[in-house]
Order: structure tokens, then sequence, then C-alpha cells
């Protein structure tokens, strides 16, 4: 339980660090977000239209840094991030809240099927090590993990869109289906996720079978597995409950961060298949100077990746026992 | 029993079949009431294993699952040969715990929260779940304190006469072989050198090696003198020395030993491979006196 509650207490000190740095940076860059906003309306709109923009935008700057920091942490309190820049006047929440669920389907699914079916992988090869599945998965996604993703992107669309015609080549859901919760829509999206979380498995698993089978090589040579053998324990039952889930501790961390940095999109991946995800909202705020939107994202990045460490502490905790009274 | 490097942990884990790969059965027999067990196919194996012999190990930190509780890894052995109500293998559990002075409550401890001698004990516990008929120990003591390695004897000693198994335990340490053995097999670079009744054994020595090591070591009770040990080190069993593999360290040393393998002769019932017996007859040379005083 102290375990617990330490962890917490890192959590929400990281997480003040972090929204702290998220209002400093942006104040730190040359120009800032009223150069940005005059670049982009200057000889379009008179001067005074501009000062009551600023007005409307939230960039008081005859306002001191302390203030304007208060401000910024009470506006989080209520979920406030402001206006968005760049899709005014689309509040920065909402312009997220679209792009959101297209990312955490794609992203997420692609990041827990390839850590799933990479930890699997990586059990058996090592439980038959040195046997067909040990030898030619691991080296073959190895090889393919090192291939950039937006790269492997485009051989995709070449292959399966453009030549095979099996896929669609960009796009979450086809112009022609309408976005509702009904089974067309629901068929349509998927078929249009398949070839962008294909590319994501295919160039991230070769990390988690090799370092699975590591681990589950060293602890296969423990003294307890011997014991299970010993105790003349059923295979599946030594190779899952003594092997792989004491292997699979230290890749549970990994697995979160992994997790956490879904949020901000498989960025190339997304914009290699033109999905309407985070990843490319974010590459449209840098284009626009939307500071706004960017530092909403940025502030969405870091406290997902956040929550995914505690969420994998627990975790770990809860499967390590070792771990739950260390001091 | 025998030094460092020997072979004595191997022997054991080939006897109990859980050797791991690089290592294969190239050659032999285990005979277990008259059955060939390395004949046997791994399910059969596997329905021999703990019912008839248990194994216990040198560390029980790491020969214990520190992710499970000692309940669960008890009752997972449980479970792998009889299908049991949970009371049923709660009740069996406790009463092993009990066996070995645990309190039932650390069925519910994880391995890490025992002290090492617990931890022993809890596999010891584990080890007598269906009261095999063998028990295999590798250096059962190795981890733990005089005081603890000898109430932990005691107790395999008492619970050996009340449950009647057998215990085949390998250990470098002789005050616990002229304690707890009744037979001694003294094994040098893979082979075992001698194998007797351990009184007789200590008593009167016949491999020089067997003799070497028991003027390495004081008697408590006899004439005080001088402690010679072997000179030389043990061979690199990559490429083992021609003849008698003892023979580079051997006070006795004849010129066939540095060619020919000696043959396993029954003297007087004790089993000596070495070319001082010749036809199983008892040596012409006095080993003891020939150790020069220094």
């Amino acid at each position: 339980m102290g375990y617990l509650v330490r962890r917490l207490e890192f959590f929400l000190v990281t997480l003040w660090a972090a929204l702290t740095l998220n209002f400093i940076l942006p104040r730190l860059l040359p120009g800032g977000p009223e150069v940005a906003l005059r670049t982009r309306f200057h000889g379009r709109v008179s001067p005074g239209t501009i000062k009551s923009l600023e007005v409307a935008l939230g960039i008081h700057t005859q306002q001191g840094q302390l203030q304007q920091y208060l401000e910024y942490l009470g506006n989080l309190l209520h979920g406030d991030l402001g206006v968005s820049l760049g899709f005014y006047p689309e509040r920065v929440t909402q312009v997220i809240m679209v792009a959101l669920p297209w990312t955490l389907g794609l992203v997420g699914m692609a990041t827990v099927i390839a850590f799933v079916l990479g930890t699997l992988i990586g059990i058996f090869g090592a439980w038959r090590r040195g046997g067909l599945l040990d030898s030619v998965l691991p080296p073959v996604f190895v090889v393919i993990s090192a291939f950039p993703y937006f790269w492997v992107g485009l051989i995709c669309i070449l292959l399966f869109s453009i030549t095979l015609g099996w896929f669609p080549q960009a796009f979450g859901s086809s112009s022609e289906v309408t976005s509702e919760l009904s089974l067309p829509y629901v068929l349509d999206v998927l078929w249009h996720s398949i070839l962008p979380a294909f590319t994501i498995v295919l160039t991230s698993i070769g990390g988690w079978i090799l370092t699975m089978r590591n681990n589950m090589i060293t602890t296969l040579a423990e003294d307890y597995i011997r014991m299970a053998r010993a105790k003349g324990l059923s295979p599946t039952r030594i190779m899952f409950q003594y092997a792989a889930r004491n292997a699979i501790l230290p890749n549970l961390v990994g697995f979160a961060m992994s997790l956490g940095f879904v949020i901000s999109g498989a960025l190339l991946v997304e914009i290699v298949f033109n999905y309407p995800g985070l990843g490319t909202f974010l590459l449209q705020a840098v284009n626009n100077e939307d500071f706004s939107l960017m530092q909403g994202l940025f502030l969405l990045i870091t406290v997902a990746v956040l929550l995914a460490v505690v969420a994998a502490d627990f975790l770990t905790a809860w499967l390590d026992p070792r771990t739950r009274e260390r001091a | 029993m025998g030094e460092s490097g020997c072979g004595k942990s191997t022997l054991l884990y080939a006897i109990a079949q859980l050797l791991n790969p690089p290592a294969w059965i190239a050659e032999g027999t285990v005979r277990f009431r008259g059955q060939d067990m390395v004949a046997l196919g791994d399910e059969e194996l596997r329905h021999w294993r703990w019912r008839e012999c248990s194994v216990v190990m040198q560390s029980a930190m790491n020969a214990l699952n520190p992710v499970l509780t000692v309940g669960a890894q008890l009752r997972d052995a449980l479970q792998a040969h009889e299908s049991l109500t949970s009371q049923k293998i709660q009740e069996r559990s406790a009463e092993v715990m009990r066996l070995v002075g645990i309190d039932a409550v650390h069925l519910r401890s994880f391995p890490h929260q025992l002290s090492g001698g617990m931890r022993q004990r809890a596999m010891i516990a584990m080890a007598l779940l269906f009261t095999p008929e063998l028990v295999i120990m590798d250096e059962p003591t190795s981890a733990l304190d005089v005081v603890a390695q000898r109430s932990l004897m005691l107790q395999i000693k008492d619970l050996q006469r009340r449950l009647g198994f057998a215990v085949l335990f390998v250990t470098h340490d002789m005050s616990l072989v002229s304690h707890f053995s009744d037979r001694l097999a003294v094994m040098y670079a893979g082979q075992v050198m001698e194998l007797g009744l351990t009184r007789k054994v200590f008593d009167a020595p016949r491999h020089p090696y067997t003799v070497g090591l028991m003027q390495s070591f004081p008697s408590i009770a006899g004439e005080r003198q001088e402690l010679t040990g072997i000179p030389g080190s043990p061979p690199d069993l990559l490429k083992p020395p021609a003849g008698c593999r003892f023979h580079p360290r051997c006070p006795h040393v004849m010129t066939h030993c540095r060619t020919e393998e000696p043959a396993v002769v029954d003297v007087e019932g004790d089993l000596v491979r070495c070319h001082l017996y010749p036809d199983g007859q008892q040596s012409t040379v006095p080993l003891l006196s020939s150790v020069r005083p220094r």
C-alpha cells in the first residue's frame, strides 16, 4: 500500500513539473503566439481587430508571468486548453477530442497487438531454442524493425493498395460512408486501419520478440525452472507460470511507456496514410504555428506517458511481490 | 562427496534427469526399484517425478519461484499429480509445513519474505508432499550457517526415520558426511573413485585420493597430526589425464597408471577404482603410513 502511495506522490510531482515546463517552453520560443498572430493576419485586418482577437484568444501580453502561470494552472484544472489558432474558433480540447479516438484506436491497438504477439513469439522461441520459430522470426523482425516506419508504409501502400488494390491508400474512412455508429461504418474504419496498423506492428514487433526471448532464456536457466521440472509440472505450466511470468516483468515498463507514446501517434504513419489522428494534427499545429494546440498536445502526451508509467508500476507491483515492500 | 567441480551435482541431476542442454545422456542406466528410468518417456518420467523422487536444491532462494507464494508452489506440485479439493490441498500443505517446523501462515508468504533456513525447510516440506521413496539433495545446507546446518540435518534425519525415505545427497562437507550418511561415494574428476559404507571408508580408506581427503581435515577426537592435503590441483576435464585421472597427484603412482584406466574392483565389499588393487585384493602398499610427516 505504501508503495502505491509513494508512486502516486512521484506521479503528482512529475506531473506538476511537466505542466510547468509546458508553460515555460512556448514562452522561451522566439516570436510566441502574438507575433504568430500578427504575422498571419498582417495587412488583412485592422490593428483593432487583432487586439480583440488577442483578447478572445486569451493572449494578454500585459499580464505578469506569475499571473499567467496561475491562470494557466486554473484553466487546466477546468480542462480548458484555450482556443486553437489554426482551427479558430474551435477550442483545443474539441480538436483533440476529434483526433484522439482515431489515434487511440489505430496506434493503441497496433501497439497492444505488437506487444502480445511479440511476447508470445519470444516465449515460444526461447522455449524451443534453436528451433524453426526461433531461428527464423527473431532475425527477420529485427532486420525489419530497422526499416523506417514511413518507408515500410509507402512500400505497403505501393504493394497492397496500388498494385493489388486490397486496401485503401489513405484516410480513416471512406467519404461515401456516413460517420455514424453502424456496421458498414465500423467495417469501413477497420478496413482503412488494417494497412497502417500492419505497418506499425511489422516495424515494432521485432523489439518485443528479441527482449522477451532473451529474458526467457535467462529465466529458463534459473533453479526454479529446474525445480518445476523436478516437480513434474506440465510443460505449459512451467512455460507460463514459472518462466514467462518472471521473464515478462522487465518488459512491462517498456510496454507501458510505448502505450504512453501512443498519444503522440505514430506521427509518420499517420502522415503517410493521411490518417486523421493526433500525429497529423500535431504536424498541422507546427505548420500553422498553432501554439495553443501544440501546447495542448504536448500536455496530453506528457500526461499519457506519466499515467502509463504509473500504471506499469502498479502492474509490476501486482505481478511481482518483491517490489511491493521495497522502500 | 568430492571437491568443487568434480561432477557431484552433475551426477545427481543426471540421476534425476534434470540436466539442461547441451548436456545429454550418452549412455548408462538409472535403476529405481528395478526399473530403468533413462528408458522412460517424458510423460512417464513426469509421473515418476515428485511422487517417487523429489529434489531439494542448494539455494532455496533461487529454487523457489519468486512471484508465487510458498502455498501456491506446494499446490501446483500436488495438482500436477493428483486432483484434490482445495481443502485437501490446504490440509496437506499445512501438514508438511508443520513437519518441518514452519507455521502454516507462511503458506501465504512469498519466498523473499522467509529467512534462508525457513526457505530451505519449505523446500524440504515441498519435497515431502507425497512422501517419496527417494529425496535427492544438492548440498542442502551449504547456504546456511553451521548452527542452522546442524538443526536442518538433524531434522532431515528425524523425518527420514519417521517417514522412511532414502536421501541421496552431495556435499563437500566432511563432517556432514561422517555424521549423516550410511554409504559414501568419493568422486574425483567426474568419476566415482570409491564407494562403500561410510564408516568403513572413513576408518580404512582404500583409494589414494580418499586417503588424501581424510588427511586434509583434522579429527576432533584423534591424536594431533600434521595435515598434509593433496598436492597439485584438479585436472581440466576438457582434457582429462590419460590412464587414471588421479595419477598426476597420486603419491603411489606406478607406470601403468599413466596409460591404463583402472577398472572398478570390489575390495572386501568396497568398490574402488585403482590399480593398487589388481584383482580386488588388499593392496600391498600401506597407504596411510606412507604419508611423510613434516
